[in-house]
C-alpha cells in the first residue's frame, strides 16, 4: 500500500489550486486513487491558500491531511505553519526566492528552488508553481514525467490556450533545475 | 327562453365562503369570465393565496395549487417556468403580496415573469380577523391599530401600483375597483388585459382590485362600498400605472 | 468503464442531477455549494433548462414548489442557514405530497456561523426543521461519486414516494475533488396523474395542497403519508459496513466523518482492536437494522460527527440503548482528526464511554 499526501500551500494567486490539480489529474492518469481538497472561503482572497492532494493505490479515506508525506510552501507563513507536520522521511519543497530561512529539522528532504526567480527570468511569471511541481515529479518515479503534457493540456482551459506551452516549459524547467 | 345571466364556467357550483358583501365573489367571477371568454381554462393553472381568499383552489376549475403565504409569486414562477404554455395567474390580498410576499410581488415584476397577479386590496387582514394591512390607511381603525393607524409608530401605507410601476420590469400595472357597476366593468377589462398579456408573452401584469371589507371594517356592505369611494379611492386613485406596450404605440 | 474524470463534490450533484433529468434549478448564493448553482447556470440554458437566480431562499422553495406541483423534476441547493429559511417551503412541500431534490452542503452554526464543513444540521435534517408532522429522505455522500449517484437516488426517491430528498453534504465534501464515472445512472420515472399540467377539458382539476380545516380530514392525509414513510422505512436503508465481521467496538459517522473514522478504524485494526466502521448513508431511514445487529455483537459504539452529538441519539434510540455510546466530535468547521477518532477507540476498548 502506497500512498502520497501532498499539501501545497501558499498565497491567494500563486496557483496553488492549480497545481494540486495538475498532481490529482497526473495521479488519476497513473491509475491511483486521488483526492483534491482545497481551503476555501474569504481567506482566499489574497489571504493563504492550501490544498491537500492525495495520491493513493488503495481507496482514499480522508481526504484531509494532518501529516504530509510532501509539502510545498510557497510563502513564509506556509512553510511555518506546516514545517513540523511533515513526517519524518518526508519532503519539503521550497520556493527560496520567496522564503530566506532555512528548514531547521533533519529528519526530512528539502528542496530549495528559487521557482519564483525563475519564472521571472523566463517570462513565464505566475508558473513559479508548475516549476516546483515539475521537480517534484522528478523525484517521484510513481508519478514520472510522461504524458504531463496531456495533462497540462487538459487542465488549461481554451480560452487560455497560450498558457499551455508555457507551464510545460515551467515543468521542464523544474525538472532541469539541479 | 334566453339566458341572461348564469355562472361562468370556470367557476365552481359551490357555495362561498366569503361574508355577506364581501366583493370576493364580484372579483372571482371577473376571473372567472375572463378565462371562460378567453378559453383558457384547460390549461389555466391558479394560485391560491394564504388569507380570505385560501380557499379559492375549490372555487375555480382550472388546475390550481395553495401557496405559501406570500409567496405565491414564487410559487406561480416555478410553474410558469415548468409550463410556459400555460396561463398562470396568482389571486392575492394585501397583507400576502404586500406584506410577508412583498420580496416576491416585487421580483416577479422586475423580472417580468410571464403570470397574471390579481391583488385584492381590502386596507386590512380579513381571515385573521381585521388587523392592521400594509394598506390600513392612516388612522384607520383595525384590531391592531385600535386607536387608528399612527403613521408616526407604524409608518404608512405602501402604494403598491406606483411602487411597482418604478421598474423597468412588469408590462402592465393597473389599479381599479368594484365599488360600483362602472368599476366592475372596467375591471374586467384590466383583468382580461391581464391574462391577454400573458397570453401574447408580453410579461408580468398585476390587477390591483380596491376591494372592501365590510365584517372588519365593522360597516354594512353599502357603507363599506361608499367608503371605498370617499377614503381608498382618493388614497389608492384607479388608473393605469404602466402599460409598456401601450406607452411603446404612443411613441 | 465509463470514462474516471475528476470533479469537484457540487459540481458532481449539478451534473447527477441533469443526467436525472432535471431540467429546473432554483436557488440563492451561498457558501460552500455555489458551484451547484454556477454549473446549473451554465448549463441549463445550452439544454432547454431553466436555471433562475431567486430573490431569497424562501422564493426559491417556493419556486420549487411550484414546478414540483406542476410535475417536472426539480432542485435547489443552499447551506445551513439557507435551508433555515427553506423549511417553510419544505414543510409545504411535504404536506402538498409532491417530489423535490434539496441539498445542504453543510457550514456550521447556530445562526450565520462559518463557512467550513460540518454536519451540524441532522436534526434539522432528519427531525423536521420545518413544521408539522413529516420526514424527508436524508442522503448522506461520503464521497464525490456519491454526490452524484445519490443525487440519482434522490430524485427517484422523491418521485417513488413523493416527498423530498434532501442530499446532507458538508463543506469538505462540495468542496472536493475526487475521480467519478457516470456509468450508472440508472433513471427512474414516474407517471404523475395529480401534476398541474391544466385540465385541458378532460379531467377534473387537480389541486395541489395542505390546507386541511377539518380535523378529520387532516388525520388521514398525515395517516396517508405516513403509511408511505413505513414503506420508506421498510425498502429504502442503505448504510455500509466496513471491518464489522469480528468486530467488538462499532464506530458509527457518516459523511465525511466516516472518511476519517475510517482511517481511525484501519490503524486501530494495526493496533490490534477489533474495530469496525458503520456508514449510514440514509439517516433518514436511519439503518436499523444494522445498528440492531451490531449491538447484538459489539461491546459499544462511537459515533463521530461535526457537531456536538446529533445522530448519537439515534444510535442510541434505535439500539434501545443496548450498548454505551460515545462521542468524538468537534464542531464549528473542525473536523477531527484520525488520532482523534483512534483514541476514541482505545478509550471504549477501556471501557471509558
Amino acid at each position: 500500500m502506497k500512498t502520497t499526501q501532498i499539501l501545497i500551500a501558499g498565497f491567494g494567486g500563486q496557483g496553488i489550486l492549480f497545481a494540486g490539480k495538475f498532481l490529482a489529474y497526473k495521479g488519476l492518469m497513473e491509475d491511483m486513487q486521488v483526492s483534491w481538497l482545497p481551503s476555501y472561503g474569504p481567506e482566499m482572497r489574497g489571504g493563504t491558500a492550501n490544498c491537500n492532494v492525495i495520491l493513493s493505490d488503495t481507496p482514499v479515506g480522508s481526504p484531509i491531511i494532518t501529516a504530509p508525506d510532501v509539502l510545498i510552501a510557497m510563502n513564509l507563513p506556509s512553510l511555518q505553519k506546516y514545517v513540523d507536520t511533515v513526517v519524518p522521511g518526508g519532503q519539503i519543497y521550497v520556493d527560496s526566492a520567496l522564503i530566506d530561512v532555512k528548514v531547521e529539522r533533519s529528519d526530512v528532504e528539502v528542496f530549495y528552488i528559487p521557482a519564483t526567480q525563475m519564472a521571472k527570468d523566463n517570462e513565464i511569471a505566475t508558473l513559479a508553481n508548475m516549476i516546483i511541481v515539475g521537480h517534484l515529479l522528478q523525484n517521484h518515479p510513481e508519478l514520472s514525467f510522461d504524458g504531463t503534457d496531456a495533462v497540462v493540456e487538459k487542465l488549461v482551459p481554451p480560452k487560455k490556450a497560450a498558457l499551455v506551452e508555457l507551464n510545460k516549459k515551467a515543468l521542464a524547467l523544474g525538472k532541469e533545475y539541479k | 327562453m334566453a339566458v341572461v345571466f348564469e355562472k361562468p364556467k370556470a367557476l365552481a357550483d359551490i357555495p362561498l365562503h366569503y361574508c355577506p358583501g364581501c366583493p370576493h365573489g364580484i372579483i372571482h367571477r371577473l376571473v372567472a369570465e375572463v378565462i371562460d371568454e378567453l378559453g383558457i381554462e384547460g390549461r389555466t393553472i391558479g394560485v391560491a393565496p394564504v388569507g380570505c381568499a385560501v380557499m379559492a383552489y375549490d372555487y375555480f376549475t382550472c388546475d390550481m395549487i395553495e401557496a405559501a403565504h406570500g409567496r405565491a409569486p414564487a410559487t406561480a414562477t416555478g410553474i410558469k417556468r415548468s409550463r410556459p404554455e400555460n396561463v398562470v395567474f396568482t389571486y392575492q390580498g394585501d397583507g400576502d403580496l404586500a406584506s410577508i410576499g412583498m420580496a416576491e410581488t416585487v421580483h416577479a415584476a422586475a423580472r417580468n415573469e410571464n403570470i397574471t397577479v390579481i391583488f385584492v386590496n381590502n386596507a386590512i387582514y380579513g381571515m385573521t380577523g381585521g388587523q392592521m394591512a400594509p394598506t390600513s390607511l392612516p388612522g384607520q381603525v383595525t384590531q391592531t391599530s385600535p386607536y387608528g393607524r399612527d403613521v408616526n409608530h407604524c409608518g404608512w401605507p405602501i402604494k403598491v401600483c406606483e411602487m411597482l410601476a418604478t421598474l423597468e420590469g412588469p408590462e402592465y400595472i393597473t389599479r381599479v375597483a368594484v365599488n360600483n357597476v362602472k368599476n366592475v366593468k372596467n375591471a374586467k377589462k384590466a383583468i382580461k388585459k391581464a391574462f391577454e398579456n400573458q397570453i401574447a408573452g408580453k410579461g408580468f401584469s398585476l390587477v390591483e382590485v380596491v376591494s372592501a371589507c365590510p365584517t372588519n371594517w365593522g360597516m354594512t356592505p353599502q357603507k363599506a362600498l361608499e367608503w371605498v369611494e370617499s377614503d381608498m379611492l382618493p388614497y389608492y386613485p384607479i388608473g393605469v400605472y404602466k402599460d409598456r406596450t401601450a406607452a411603446k404605440e404612443a411613441e | 468503464m465509463a470514462e474516471r474524470v475528476l470533479m469537484k463534490g457540487n459540481e458532481a450533484i449539478a451534473e447527477a442531477a441533469i443526467r436525472a433529468g432535471c431540467r429546473h434549478y432554483f436557488g440563492y448564493p451561498i457558501t460552500p455549494q455555489t458551484e451547484i448553482a454556477a454549473y446549473m447556470a451554465k448549463k441549463m440554458p445550452k439544454i432547454g433548462g431553466v436555471f433562475l437566480q431567486a430573490e431569497s431562499e424562501i422564493a426559491s422553495i417556493n419556486m420549487v414548489y411550484g414546478a414540483a406541483a406542476a410535475g417536472v423534476r426539480v432542485m435547489t441547493s443552499s447551506s445551513s442557514p439557507g435551508i433555515s429559511l427553506k423549511a417553510e417551503g419544505l414543510s409545504y412541500i411535504a404536506g402538498s405530497d409532491v417530489p423535490a431534490l434539496v441539498v445542504n452542503v453543510q457550514r456550521g452554526g447556530p445562526g450565520l456561523g462559518g463557512i467550513q464543513p460540518s454536519q451540524s444540521d441532522y436534526f434539522q435534517a432528519t427531525k423536521g426543521g420545518g413544521h408539522g408532522d413529516y420526514r424527508m429522505i436524508v442522503l448522506a455522500p461520503a464521497s464525490v461519486q456519491e454526490m452524484a449517484s445519490l443525487t440519482i437516488k434522490g430524485f427517484n426517491l422523491a418521485d417513488k414516494y413523493l416527498m423530498t430528498s434532501m442530499i446532507l453534504a458538508d463543506g469538505t465534501i462540495g468542496q472536493m475533488m475526487e475521480p467519478i464515472s457516470f456509468e450508472d445512472a440508472e433513471v427512474e420515472t414516474y407517471e404523475k396523474p395529480w401534476a398541474l399540467t391544466g385540465t385541458k377539458g378532460k379531467r377534473e382539476h387537480n389541486v395541489v395542497n395542505s390546507l386541511y380545516l377539518k380535523p378529520d380530514e387532516l388525520e388521514v392525509k398525515n395517516f396517508q403519508r405516513y403509511e408511505r414513510y413505513k414503506l420508506v422505512e421498510e425498502n429504502e436503508p442503505m448504510w455500509e459496513e466496513f471491518m464489522m465481521e469480528d468486530a467488538e467496538y462499532c464506530v458509527v459517522a457518516f459523511g465525511i466523518a466516516s472518511r476519517v473514522a475510517k482511517n481511525a478504524v484501519v490503524a486501530a485494526r494495526n493496533e490490534g482492536i477489533k474495530v469496525g466502521l458503520i456508514r449510514p448513508i440514509t439517516l433518514w431511514p436511519f439503518p436499523k437494522k444494522a445498528l440492531e445487529a451490531a449491538a447484538d455483537k459489539v461491546k459499544g459504539f462511537i459515533s463521530v460527527e461535526l457537531n456536538m452529538g446529533q445522530m448519537i441519539e439515534d444510535i442510541r434510540l434505535y439500539t434501545g440503548c443496548k450498548r454505551p455510546v460515545a462521542l468524538c466530535n468537534r464542531c464549528g468547521g473542525m473536523i477531527p482528526s484520525p488520532d482523534e477518532v483512534l483514541e476514541a477507540i482505545r478509550k471504549a476498548q477501556k471501557g471509558e464511554f
